[in-house]
C-alpha cells in the first residue's frame, strides 16, 4: 500500500460517462483482481480519494487500468486527464477475488453496469486457471452504455451473455433474468454491481447451491481501515471489529455473500 | 535541523504533532505509510468499556475542503484494544494518548480506570461529545456542570493525565475550557467536529444515515483557531489544538494562539504522510525565522 503520483498512459471514453484510463504506477506491481485504488482529484476543495476498482493489470505489472463512471464533480475531473498528466492514487487496497479454489469448477461472473470492470482482470486470471467453464453475464441499463467491455469479456470467457433493461441488446431484463433464461448453472459466482443486483445474486447462489463472492461499494474516507466509514453488517461477529460490522475497504470489498447482511 | 521537541504533561515529546482521534485508527492501519516513531504522540480511536456497533451507513460524506462523519464511535471495546492495539503500539517509541468514550459517567470511569493500569498508556483523552443516555442524549460536553462532573469522576479513578476533548457546539468555548480545568483536567484538547448536515436534494434524503455528522477538515480551521485562542486565554492547563490542520502554517497558528501541541485530523485521509510534512514544516519554519524553541512562540498572540 502506498500513495504515489501515477502517470496517465491513455484515456478513452467507452460509452456515455464511462471512461477507461491506463496509469503507469508502482502500485500495479502488487495489485490483483478485485482490489481497488483511491484516485485523488487535483482540487483542494475535494480532499477524499475516489474508490475505483482495478480493471486490468498489465502483464509486465507496470500499468493499471481503471474503468470508471463520471458521476460527480470529482470523477468528472478525472475525464480531463490526458496522456503524460499525473494523478495521485493510493493502493492497492482491499482483499480482491480469491481464485485458489476454482479448479474444475463452473464459474459465473455477473457484472451490473459499472460493476463489470471489477471482474475483467478476474476473467483474465480465470482463463489461465484450471477451471471448468467460465461464463460472464453482463447487464446494462440501455444502449447508451454501448455494452462497454463486453467484447473484452467475450475474448476471455467461454461464454458471454448480455442483458439490457430496455431490451436494446441481448436478453431483455436484468442479469438474473439472463442467468435463468439461459439456464446457466455455476459452482462459484463472482459478482459486482448495484446492491439490488447483489441481493438477487445471493439468492440465486442459494438456490443453485453455489458459493457467491460479491464486491461491495460504500462511501469511504481513508480506504485503509482506519476511519470505519465503510462497513457492512455481518452475520457473525467480525474478528477485527468485534461487532457485527466488517470494513469494506479492508476485510472486503469482496465478501462471501452468505456472511454479510445486504 | 531545529529541535522542535516540547514538554507536554511531564513528558518530552519529539515534536508537537499527534493525530486527531479517529483519523489514524490505532496507528496499525497507517503503519505501512508512516514511521510511527517520528510522531510526537499517537492518539488512538475512541474506545469504550464494551464494544460499540456504531451507526448505519452511509457514515461519511465529502464537503467543500472537508468531510462529515457519523461513525458512531464503533470500537471493539477496551479489552481488545489493550490486547491488540496497545500491544502493537508498545513496539514503537511513541507516547500513546488513548481516546475514551462513554454513554454515562460510569462507563467513562470504568474505561479510564482499566486503561490507567496499562504501562503503555501515556494519557487519556476523554471524548465528551458522546450522548449522555441518562440525560436524553445531550452531549456531556455541552453543559459546564456535566463537564465538570465527568472530569472529576474520571480524574478520581485515573492515575494517568486526563485530557478533556471539548466540543465546539457550545455558546462559549472559554466557559467549557474553564469548566474542564475546574473539574481537575490535566489538559484540554479542542476542537471536536461541528455538528453538520447534508441533504441529497434529488432523493430528498439525508446523505448520512444518522442525519447529522461531525464536520472536519481545512474548511473549519479558522474557526478552530479562534476557539483555541479563546480557550487558551481562559485556562492555565496545556492545550492540544486541532481542527483542519493541513500544513505547518496551520499548526504554527495553533501554537501562536496558545496550543502546546497540535493534532492533524482529516488530512490524514487525504495524505497519510500529512503529520510528517507538518513536523518537517515546523522545523523549517523555526530555521527560517530563528526560533530556538517552540516555547518562544507559544501563545504569542495573547
Amino acid at each position: 500500500m502506498k500513495k504515489e503520483c501515477a502517470q496517465v498512459v491513455s484515456q478513452e471514453c467507452l460509452a456515455e460517462n464511462i471512461y477507461s484510463m491506463w496509469l503507469e504506477t508502482g502500485i500495479a506491481k502488487n495489485s490483483r483482481s478485485g482490489q481497488f485504488i483511491l484516485v485523488y482529484p487535483n482540487d483542494a476543495s475535494r480532499l477524499l480519494g475516489r474508490p475505483i476498482c482495478i480493471c486490468r493489470v498489465s502483464d509486465d505489472k507496470k500499468e493499471l487500468r481503471i474503468v470508471y463512471r463520471a458521476q460527480g464533480e470529482g470523477t468528472r475531473s478525472f475525464t480531463a486527464l490526458k496522456p503524460g498528466d499525473s494523478v495521485f492514487i493510493e493502493g492497492p487496497l482491499g482483499n480482491g477475488y480469491d481464485i485458489s479454489d476454482v479448479k474444475g469448477k463452473e464459474v459465473l461472473l455477473i457484472g451490473g453496469g459499472i460493476g463489470a470492470p471489477s471482474l475483467l482482470q478476474l476473467a483474465a486470471d480465470l482463463k489461465r486457471a484450471d477451471t471448468g467453464r467460465t461464463t460472464a453475464v453482463l447487464g446494462y441499463r440501455d444502449s447508451s452504455l454501448d455494452n462497454f467491455l463486453a467484447d473484452e469479456f467475450k475474448e476471455l470467457c467461454d461464454d458471454t451473455v448480455i442483458a439490457t433493461d430496455d431490451g436494446s441488446f441481448g436478453i431483455r431484463g436484468n442479469v438474473i433474468d439472463a442467468v435463468k433464461s439461459s439456464d446457466i448453472r455455476a459452482d462459484v459466482i463472482f459478482a459486482c454491481g448495484p446492491m439490488v443486483m447483489l441481493k438477487a445474486v445471493a439468492s440465486l447462489a442459494l438456490s443453485q447451491g453455489a458459493e457467491a463472492y460479491i464486491s461491495l461499494e460504500e462511501r469511504m474516507a481513508c480506504g485503509v481501515g482506519a476511519c470505519l466509514g465503510c462497513v457492512v453488517k455481518t452475520k457473525e461477529t467480525d474478528s477485527h471489529s468485534h461487532v457485527k460490522n466488517a470494513r469494506i475497504c479492508t476485510e472486503g470489498p469482496v465478501f462471501n455473500a452468505s456472511e454479510v447482511e445486504l | 535541523m531545529r529541535d522542535c521537541s516540547v514538554e507536554f504533561l511531564g513528558k518530552r515529546l519529539k515534536n508537537p504533532v499527534t493525530c486527531a482521534s479517529g483519523t489514524f485508527g490505532s496507528g496499525i492501519e497507517y503503519s505501512e505509510f508512516v514511521d510511527l516513531n517520528r510522531l510526537g504522540a499517537i492518539t488512538t480511536k475512541g474506545v469504550s468499556v464494551v464494544p460499540w456497533e456504531g451507526n448505519p451507513t452511509p457514515r461519511v460524506a465529502e464537503t467543500p475542503s472537508g468531510m462529515m462523519n457519523a461513525i458512531g464511535l464503533q470500537n471493539p471495546g477496551v479489552d481488545v484494544f489493550i490486547e491488540r492495539d496497545l500491544k502493537f503500539l508498545s513496539a514503537f517509541d511513541v507516547p500513546v494518548i488513548v481516546n475514551v468514550c462513554g454513554h454515562s459517567i460510569e462507563e467513562y470511569a470504568a474505561a479510564a480506570e482499566r486503561l490507567s493500569k496499562e504501562e503503555g498508556v501515556f494519557a487519556l483523552e476523554i471524548n465528551v461529545s458522546c450522548p449522555n443516555v441518562k440525560e436524553g442524549g445531550i452531549a456531556f460536553g455541552t453543559r459546564p456542570e456535566a463537564l465538570i462532573e465527568v472530569t472529576r469522576e474520571v480524574k478520581k479513578v485515573s492515575s494517568k493525565p486526563v485530557i478533556m476533548k471539548l466540543s465546539p457546539n457550545v455558546t462559549s468555548i472559554a466557559d467549557m475550557a474553564a469548566a474542564a480545568e475546574q473539574g481537575g483536567a490535566d489538559a484540554i484538547s479542542l476542537i471536536n467536529t461541528f455538528t453538520a448536515m447534508k441533504i441529497d436534494i434529488y432523493r430528498k434524503k439525508f446523505v448520512l444515515a444518522n442525519k447529522t455528522g461531525g464536520l472536519s477538515g481545512p474548511a473549519i480551521h479558522p474557526i478552530a483557531l479562534r476557539m483555541v485562542y479563546e480557550a487558551s486565554k481562559a485556562v492555565k492547563i496545556p492545550i492540544i489544538g486541532m481542527g483542519g490542520v493541513a500544513n505547518a502554517g496551520d499548526a504554527i497558528e495553533m501554537i501562536m494562539a496558545g496550543a502546546d501541541i497540535v493534532a492533524v485530523g482529516m488530512m490524514n485521509f487525504h495524505e497519510p504522510e500529512s503529520m510528517i510534512r507538518v513536523i518537517e514544516g515546523i522545523e523549517s519554519f523555526m530555521e527560517e525565522t530563528g526560533v530556538e524553541s517552540l516555547s518562544e512562540i507559544k501563545g504569542c498572540m495573547h
